[in-house]
């Protein structure tokens, strides 16, 4: 069996700031990582430290009370977003769960569109709808942006399916965490991708929690990779922490999807630093567990990389993080002034026709 | 009978809804089949046999029995701009899939802001009276009208089932298709498509002036059954055939009550929280003065469906019980 391919024509990243316009209109510019593929480590780091700061400012912004809802933070698993999306084209879809502002900004959904999605408004990139745990860009190929565990696993198979039933080298990559490997959906959709050999980059972010419960009180069999392998699919695991590898590890899974041999699963070993939510009082870990995974931060990681072989001074890392603070300044600020839905409009896009009138 | 079957023509309920797959598969390449069985074994009611010759395996597609994986799959392969058909055997295994259903196919173009229309259709099966017991006999499609962001279907003759799949497609938004499961077999002549095939308009099956009968699906029969016997009691009754439940045609149903001043809602699910309260609900929220007597319902009884036949006709609504109702109303 083979894909034909399609001949692609890359973007420009465009800039970062867009300035005003509609929603829309900011939605097809923004921060990328770098020409897709390049894997500049200059790149990988701004890209991960723009999800770490911006996640910080939620932080802050959810303790203001200016943002609200469940909002579930990638602190510590930057690595995961930014290494795979990097391998990522844009004509690549991405399908993603509730743990998803380090994808959506990965992809290059602006900053200032998810945090205006945070805050409810209507330039929010699913125009206020959706929230922290609903982020989505066509534009993009984002789909979303699933709040229930293994919910988007069915969904990524049907994109993936579709590009294969029309010939395109596109890959469909799926986010979820190692609490959705219990759930039949995962199975379900192994099991369908591996026997169609649909172009599907399952990505398995397995941090050991779900929520609070352990890998390994959860899990009859904790070795994940080895029982995705089982339902004959290349699978490997990784070490989620290290983005080089990260972006390594996906590059060989790409290629061998583009190259027809149908689904690759990767189990990317990482950690959360954060809570669940911010509702959780993260009562279930040891601080010592923590601390342990924190002296290998994924961003200090690369920074102590750079730094060694001399590609990073203080000054360059004063000038990135001077890039993404003004990036979120901006981001919150226009927020902060963007419209709210008119009530009106509560009953638009139930339907894509007219809204249905219940007497 | 035999004599019957020589005389005319006659297409059965399952080859119209085959001559509709056809067709909707010749005319766009982005549409596709999808389920357990519809492949090698023709559906497992008979309905896609022989479309695997004609269109290949890529577009009549078995899947493996995993309901949710599928119908997710068919929902991705919308997004991605497919018009896949997916079939479930029948409504009972949808719970399987609800999520999909409900947290996916209904809900993304909301919670996307208008980004992400899901273009599908999933079809099944519904209903009771073969003595398949509880686990294969219930009709759930009033759970689905309960859902906003979705249509709900309920071809309930030969045209509709011909004809309503062409326009299900064309919605840009999930569509689900009901077939009542005692339908099949039904046969008659197939009258030419008229405009009155669509997914927005209740019909009136059969024209009357003295009470309403509401109802859809495996249940028309036997309210056009119920209307002939009051006709030879002098009684008129108005046949309305719902067609779309959701959304609901509230129109029709206002305008017929407006003429007969009394209605009796005939629906096989459970009594209960079923369409057949919404429709009721509507009636009085809607219609109450133009009332001359309470509205009537004729649901199945609240029981899971027994297998033994006396007690599942008991169980369903009968064309007897139909007329029971319409008398307590008009007396
Ligand atoms: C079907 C379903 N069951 C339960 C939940 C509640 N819930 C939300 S997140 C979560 C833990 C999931 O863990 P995992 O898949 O490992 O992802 P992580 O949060 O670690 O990224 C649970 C149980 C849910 N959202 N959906």
């Amino acid at each position: 069996m083979s894909v034909a391919r399609t001949t692609r024509t890359r973007k420009d990243p465009a800039s970062p700031k867009s300035g005003k316009g509609t929603a829309a209109k900011r939605r097809k510019s923004g921060p990328r990582v770098g020409p897709p593929g390049t894997g500049r480590r200059t790149d990988q780091l701004e890209a991960m430290l723009r999800i770490r700061r911006f996640e910080e400012r939620c932080v802050e912004l959810y303790s203001a009370a200016k943002i609200r809802g469940f909002v579930h933070l990638y602190i510590g698993e930057e690595a995961v977003a930014v290494g795979v999306n990097q391998v990522l084209t844009p004509e690549d879809a991405v399908v993603s769960t509730y743990r998803e502002h380090g994808h959506a900004l990965a992809r290059g959904i602006t900053a200032e569109a998810v945090m205006a999605e945070m805050y409810g408004r209507t330039t929010g990139c699913s125009g206020g709808r959706g929230g922290s745990m609903h982020l989505f860009d066509a534009s993009r190929r984002f789909y979303g942006g699933n709040a229930i565990v293994a919910g988007g696993l069915p969904l990524a198979a049907g994109l993936a399916l579709a590009d294969r039933m029309r010939g395109q080298a596109n890959v469909t990559c799926c986010f979820f965490g190692d609490g959705a490997f219990a759930e039949g959906e995962f199975h379900e959709t192994a099991n369908l991708a591996a026997l169609w050999k649909l172009p599907l980059l399952l990505v398995c972010e397995n941090n050991l929690y779900a929520m609070g419960t352990a890998l390994e009180r959860h899990e009859a069999q904790t070795d994940l990779a080895m029982r995705a392998a089982s339902y004959g699919m290349v699978s490997w695991a990784v070490d989620g922490m290290d983005v080089e590898a990260v972006e390594q590890a996906t590059r060989r899974a790409v290629e061998g999807i583009r190259a027809g041999t149908g689904p690759h699963f990767l189990e990317l070993r990482t950690y959360r630093f954060r809570a669940h939510s911010m509702y959780d009082p993260d009562r279930y870990r040891e601080k010592g567990e923590i601390e342990q995974w924190k002296s290998r931060d994924p961003v200090s990681l690369l920074m102590d990389r750079m730094r060694d072989s001399g590609e990073l001074d203080d000054e360059e890392v004063a000038r990135i993080e001077q890039r993404i603070t003004d990036e979120i300044d901006h981001a919150v600020e226009t927020a902060e002034q963007a419209p709210e839905e008119p009530v009106e409009h509560l009953l638009h896009h139930v339907t894509s026709g007219p809204a249905e009138v219940v007497s | 009978m035999g004599d019957d079957e020589n005389r005319e023509p006659k297409t059965t309920y399952r080859e119209a809804m085959r001559e509709a797959l056809r067709e909707a598969l010749r005319a766009d390449e982005r549409v596709f089949l999808m389920g357990e069985d519809v492949g090698r074994y023709g559906g497992c009611f008979g309905v896609s046999l022989g479309l695997l010759e004609e269109f290949g395996p890529e577009r009549v597609r078995d899947t493996p029995l995993s309901e949710s994986a599928f119908v997710g799959a068919g929902i991705g392969a919308a997004l991605a701009g497919m018009r896949p058909i997916v079939e479930i055997m029948t409504v009972n295994f949808s719970l399987l899939a609800l999520d999909q259903i409900l947290n996916n196919a209904a809900t993304l173009l909301h919670m996307s802001g208008g980004q992400l229309p899901v273009p599908l259709v999933i079809r099944m099966t519904t209903g009771a009276g073969r003595q398949l017991a509880a686990q294969h006999s219930h009709s759930l499609e009033g759970w689905y009208a309960h859902i906003p962001g979705i249509r709900v279907l309920a071809p309930a003759t030969l045209e509709d089932a011909r004809h309503m799949l062409a326009p299900a497609l064309a919605d840009r938004d999930p569509v689900l298709i009901f077939e009542h499961g005692s339908l099949y077999n039904v046969s008659g002549e197939l009258l030419p498509p008229t405009a009155s095939v669509d997914l927005d308009h209740a019909a009136i099956r059969r024209p009357g002036t003295d009470i309403s009968l509401i109802t859809y699906g495996g249940s028309l029969s036997k309210a056009l059954g119920a209307a002939d016997e009051l006709a030879a009691e002098g009684i008129s009754a108005e046949v309305i055939d719902l067609r779309t439940l959701r959304p609901l045609d509230d129109a029709a149903v206002t305008a017929s009550v407006a003429r007969t001043h009394r209605a009796v809602v005939i629906d096989e699910a459970w009594r209960t929280g079923s369409l057949a309260a919404e429709v009721s609900a509507r009636i009085a929220e809607g219609s109450f003065y133009e009332l001359d007597a309470p509205v009537e319902r004729v649901c199945s009884a609240e029981v899971p469906m027994p297998y033994a036949r006396r007690l599942e006709e008991a169980a369903l609504p009968q064309t007897a019980d139909i007329v029971a109702a319409a008398h307590r109303a008009v007396d």
